[in-house]
């Protein structure tokens, strides 16, 4: 809401000498936020010029300019030789604008004046061959709207022959000297969208006298008569008050009062015509909408009624709108006119050429306008009062008030006879304990402060013993429970009396264990020289596409939005690698090509599911109820992904490092499982991102909850990476699922180890983990297998290879025997061969 | 036993004379001295204290001396074989010593040469900042709470008393799930975790809930898509907003040091009520008269938004079942994001979300 100060001052005895600064101080105490304080910035010598004589003069650019004699006033030079015309005193200003003649009055800017739109100050200065001694400016040099000043949109400034002596001040002339304080109003705060308003809460914040606008006009006009147009209101419920009041024979040339026009602007809307801007200028001044038609369009009386299903209008924005039965349309004979107290119809549209006007002034159901804005997808400044709640018992008032305007400036005639439907919904009183104020706040407020703070708001306070029934005014409907009195009653004591007390919470268990082993994830991630970082969770098919996954992959199920940033990212990703891949893209083409990145973040898993229910909110939901809310949300594990390119460790002085690789991401994850207590499986796999040869499903219990490897080499290639690029992405829920929350009883033997080495002849596509599974598993005192070497050259049969395993044998209860020793062995050559086909090399 | 001795006399043996025994033993240890290297010193060893060394010859013929003679002569070369077996010892300490130091010195390498072919990790600031603000609860007793990123209609709004038509509602530019039917959202605040704590737990409730929320902003230097809130909730009996400011005040005091402090505004949420905007006092000034006009954190404010706050409205705590007419309670949010951004001077917040690791390796592990 931007409040001219100068303005606001109409109606409120604002000290004099009080800055806007100090004023928005104590507006924002109030719940009034300071946004900004506007200014025009213009200072300096801006005054008003006649134009005296001018030539005008060809270029060789092919423009033509004007070289003029301007008569400044007091700030006259007394001889411009050079300038046209005879020599007076004047000043000699060249202008390239073509919308003025001589004996026309104009705006100069002299030499320094600031001008903030054009960026300089302005100096005399050698141009088209003459000393130009200041500007002649337009309404965007002056940071000023050419609605107020018809003919200067392309051109200067030409003021009415009546505007000033020339020399006179133009800042002041222009109300370029306004501050407007644009105030950010809270949609519980109605009222403040208004003059009235905000000066009812500045005399309050100051302890100042407030004179309100609406009382100033009250009127009495009888409600029959030729001006009562006629009306019909078929849903009191959705529009329970409408005024009405005819004004005739208004003069369709009447301009604005340039005041008028100026404080519109001010207030951040346009000037158009007279009867908008009287529309407009008492919304801003009293906080009511209120709608005006050409009468000369209406067919037949106004009929207010919800609008039929598929029901079409052309609202004044020149939108075709379809209702629904939610909507309230104001009709005529043809049909709607008017979307009731949002928007009007283009059809009825006041015009350059109306002369009579149907004043409207209603009361909507808030809820009702709400719903209509929402669903239309329209904001009108009437909305966003309408939806808010104004004061229903303003609507005769205004219809005045506009009234007097239309016949003040507009030159026509108020018809005796006021429409006036319906009665002003009564706001309900709130009862509370008389200590709920010093109890909810904290602050020591007795009952007369309370009562006081509440009577400045424009409340009235019964006290019944240490009861407070508080009957609110009515352009206050937010207020409707105890604690928006208690808040009511803060803002006038002032929150920053607020005392400051540490409450004593109940011993506390701590983080759960899921929340610690999540960070500890992210510590053994970083220690294992991954940078954290976070994407966002959007994605598209064409990252799916990037990813190389198959048409079937379930993770091209995407849980979609209904209103994505980007149609590019309709969904919610199914995998870290979608955001993470983009991630290492940027590295890499940031020149950063050896990075380790690593993101712990939700994945999104669609299902069909079932609407989530939407319950009312006097009662708890029941247990069932509850679960339905959830059982209505798609599964969102955590995850972890990583991806590295380049080199794991840097090629420097001791050698040429050592690249990342398939078996650096499937270490990495298998540290952070044992970081859990938990053992993975690995399988080979084949899936995408990864190279189908390079690629190990991680399982747990049997259930794969990950894949590691390295990536195809056309996903490789599609983000950009260095060859052999390697990723891993893990469900984190699960191996924290799986986290035993004790961990392993340590067992160790202190008798002698032995140590037997068996080089054993595998087929190609035996893997390794298989065989020394079998081994470690062929008798109870292998302690331990680890593979060695694998060997593959002449002395191996070809499609085969040699696999050299290191058993350490060890017994928890004997030094073993050389029998011992030999069963082991044998029993580790036997099984390798019965479930892997290994032959003793 | 010795051979005969051919030069035999029964008084002087002249291996045993005391000057004899005295020139061995002087020349034995002029010879240790000598030696400059184990490998001599062994050689020292073998000539002058081996079993054919003059010594070890000499105390052979001990045995042919008269009785009375040989205590004498056994005690004189006993000493000077001790004598030679102590200067050994101690030349092959010195020796040994001095030879391990060339050794050492031999072996120097450039400690300065590069040993950081492995770069650290690190994890992101907004992580490290959320455990920091969790952890500062935690150690009054309060707890974690979560909650889903997709969130049920109701959770997010309704029962936030957020209603269907709201005016608030339109504030919030919320991602719906496909299709709008479904009543699903991207949460829009991390508000709904406390509507799930309220549902499922028993006052007293002191909970800090910290994640990741969602509105329809286009990604800019000041605004992002996404970003990180944390929010805390106490509902208790007789809890004021007295608690919620002791609250804040320790809160700012925790992070960011002594003397810190918080000032309430009063603004607009539909799940407090009265509601505040809550002010931080700048942590770089402190609102200091010699500093504050200067001071671009708060841009000569003194004072710098940190969050929004109140008192729960009473019909939030009615549809999560917590009893109004018995408990009360506050809440309180801050952006986590800009809280970084704030506290490490950093202009622009896509820094944050682009995923350049240049960016959060010098966060290190642990803010």
């Amino acid at each position: 809401m931007r409040v001219p100060v100068s303005w606001l001052r109409d109606h409120v005895e604002l000290p004099a000498d009080l800055s806007a600064e100090a004023l928005a101080d104590r507006l924002t105490a109030f719940d009034l936020k300071l946004e900004e304080i506007v200014s025009s910035g213009v200072s300096g010598p801006l005054v008003v010029g006649r134009v005296l004589a001018l030539v005008k003069e060809p270029q060789k650019n092919g423009k033509t300019i004007n070289w003029c004699r301007v008569d400044v006033g007091e700030r006259n030079d007394p001889s411009v030789p050079d300038a046209p015309g005879d020599d007076v005193p004047s000043r000699g200003i060249v202008c390239g604008a073509h919308n003025f003649v001589e004996g026309d009055l104009v705006v100069v800017s002299l030499p320094g004046t600031v001008l903030p739109e054009v960026g300089f100050e302005i100096s005399a200065r050698k141009t088209y061959g003459h000393v130009s001694d200041g500007m002649i400016c337009s309404t965007a040099e002056l940071g000023l709207s050419a609605d107020a000043f018809p003919g200067s949109e392309d051109g200067i400034i030409v003021l009415p022959a009546d505007a000033a002596a020339p020399g006179a001040d133009a800042i002041a002339l222009l109300g370029l000297d306004q501050v407007v304080l644009d105030l950010e109003v809270n949609p519980d705060r109605a009222y403040a969208l208004s003059m009235r308003g905000v000066a009812r809460d500045a005399g309050i914040a100051l302890g100042v006298a407030f004179h309100d606008p609406a009382d100033v006009d009250a009127v009495e006009v009888a409600t029959d008569g030729p001006g009562a147009y006629p009306v019909v209101v078929d849903d009191p419920a959705a529009c329970p008050v409408f005024a009405a009041l005819t004004v005739e024979g208004i003069d369709p040339t009447a301009t604005t009062p340039a005041w008028m026009a100026r404080r519109i602007e001010l207030a951040g809307m346009r000037s158009i015509s007279l009867a908008v801007d009287v529309t407009n200028y008492v919304m801003l001044e009293l906080g009511f909408p209120i709608h005006g038609y050409d009468r000369a369009l209406l067919r037949g009386p106004l009929r207010v009624r919800r609008a039929t299903e598929g029901e079409q209008l052309t609202t004044l924005d020149g939108t075709v709108r379809t209702l629904t039965a939610e909507d309230a349309v104001v009709c005529d004979d043809r049909g709607p006119v008017g979307l009731g107290g949002v928007m009007g119809g283009e059809e009825v549209e006041m015009s350059a050429t109306t002369t009579d006007v149907v004043i409207e002034v209603a009361y909507w159901d808030p809820p009702m306008i709400a719903r209509t804005a929402r669903l239309q997808k329209v904001s009108s400044e009437a909305g966003k009062r309408n939806e808010r709640g104004v004061d229903p018992t303003l609507p005769a008032r205004v219809a005045r008030r506009v009234a007097d305007l239309l016949v003040e400036h507009g030159g026509g005639t108020l018809l005796p006879g006021l429409t006036l439907i319906g009665e002003p919904p009564v706001l309900g009183a709130v009862t509370l304990d008389a200590g709920l104020p010093a109890r909810i706040t904290g602050v020591d407020i007795d009952t007369p402060t309370a009562v006081a703070a509440l009577e400045a708001n424009g409340c009235t306070v019964e006290v019944a013993g240490d009861r407070l029934t508080v009957q609110p005014p009515p352009w206050r409907p937010d207020l409707t429970d105890p604690y928006d009195i208690v808040e009511e009653v803060l803002r006038v004591v002032g929150y920053d009396q607020v005392p400051s007390i540490l409450p004593t919470a109940p011993a506390g268990r701590g983080l759960t264990r899921a929340q610690q082993l999540r960070r500890r994830a992210g510590r053994v991630l970083a220690g294992d020289g991954l940078v954290e970082v976070k994407t966002f969770p959007f994605a598209g098919p064409a990252d799916l596409d990037r990813l190389g996954l198959p048409a079937d992959d379930p993770r091209r199920d995407l849980v979609l939005l209904a209103n994505p940033l980007s149609t590019e990212e309709p969904g919610l990703t199914t995998t870290l690698l979608t955001g993470l891949l983009r991630a290492a893209e940027l590295n890499v083409g940031r020149g950063h090509t050896d990075a380790a990145i690593v993101e712990l973040a939700r994945v999104f898993r669609p299902a069909e599911r079932p609407e989530a229910p939407i319950y009312g909110v006097d009662r708890r939901p029941t247990v069932d109820e509850l679960a339905a809310l959830d059982a209505a949300l798609p599964e969102q594990p955590h995850h972890v992904a990583l991806v590295m390119t380049g080199r794991r460790e840097l090629a420097d002085w001791s050698g040429p490092g050592r690249a990342a690789t398939w078996a650096d991401a499937l270490e990495i994850v298998r540290h952070l499982a044992t970081e859990l207590h938990v053992t993975l499986e690995v399988e080979a796999a084949s899936v995408a991102p990864w190279h189908p040869g390079r690629c190990a499903a991680m399982l747990l219990d049997g259930t794969v909850v990950g894949h590691a490897g390295e990536l195809h080499p056309k996903v490789v290639e599609a983000y950009g990476l260095p060859p052999r690029a390697v990723a891993a992405e893990v469900d984190l829920d699960a191996l924290i699922a799986a986290s035993p929350p004790v961990g392993p009883r340590p067992e160790f033997s202190t008798f002698p180890v032995a140590k037997e080495d068996l080089a054993l002849v595998v087929a190609d596509d035996v893997p390794a983990a298989r065989v020394a599974e079998a081994i470690a598993t062929a008798d109870p005192i292998i302690e331990s297998v680890r593979l060695f070497d694998v060997y593959t050259g002449d002395q191996v049969a070809e499609g085969h290879r040699s696999l050299a395993f290191a058993l350490r044998l060890r017994a928890p209860d004997r030094t073993l025997t050389e029998d011992d020793i030999r069963t082991a062995r044998e029993a580790a050559v036997a099984a390798a061969g019965a479930r892997c086909g290994a032959q003793l090399r | 036993m010795s051979a005969p001795n051919s030069d035999y006399d029964p008084v002087e043996v002249t291996p045993l004379h005391p000057d004899e025994i005295a020139r061995m033993r002087d020349e034995a240890l002029a010879a240790v001295a000598a030696a400059d290297s184990v490998a001599a010193l062994k050689q020292v060893r073998i000539d002058h204290a081996g079993d054919r060394s003059p010594l070890a010859l000499a105390n052979r013929e001990i045995g042919a001396l008269p009785p009375q003679a040989r205590k004498e002569a056994g005690q004189r070369v006993g000493q000077a074989r001790g004598a030679v077996t102590q200067a050994l010892a101690a030349r092959t300490a010195e020796v040994e010593s001095a030879e391990l130091e060339r050794a050492l010195e031999a072996e120097k390498v450039d400690v300065t040469l590069p040993t950081d072919g492995r770069r650290p990790g690190a994890r992101h600031p907004v992580t490290t900042i959320s455990e920091h603000v969790a952890d500062i609860f935690v150690a009054m007793g309060w707890e974690v709470a979560e909650g889903p990123e997709v969130e049920a209609e109701w959770l997010n709004f309704d029962a936030l008393n957020l209603g269907p038509d709201h005016p608030a509602r339109t504030m919030q530019d919320t991602f719906w799930v496909s299709p709008e039917q479904a009543a699903t959202v991207l949460r829009t605040h991390t508000s709904p975790v406390q509507a799930r704590t309220m549902l499922t737990r028993k006052p007293p409730i002191y909970v800090v809930c910290p994640g990741r929320v969602f509105r329809t902003d286009e990604l800019d230097a000041t605004h992002s898509p996404v970003f990180h809130q944390v929010e805390g909730l106490a509902i208790d009996e007789g809890l004021s907003m007295a608690h919620l400011k002791g609250t804040l005040d320790h809160f700012a005091q925790a992070i960011y040091g002594d003397g810190m402090t918080t000032r309430f505004r009063p603004s607009y949420f539909p799940f407090t009520e009265p509601s505040a905007e809550m002010d931080l006092l700048c942590y770089v000034c402190h609102n200091e008269p010699a500093d504050v006009a200067s001071c671009r954190t708060c841009k000569g404010e003194g004072w710098v938004e940190w969050g929004g706050c109140g008192v729960v409205n009473p019909r939030v705590l009615t549809a999560c079942g917590v009893d109004p007419e018995r408990y009360s309670g506050f809440a309180f949010g801050i952006g986590l994001d800009r809280t970084i951004t704030g506290r490490y001077d950093i202009a622009d917040l896509r820094d944050l979300f682009d995923g350049d690791v240049r960016f959060t390796e010098p966060f290190g592990v642990e803010l």
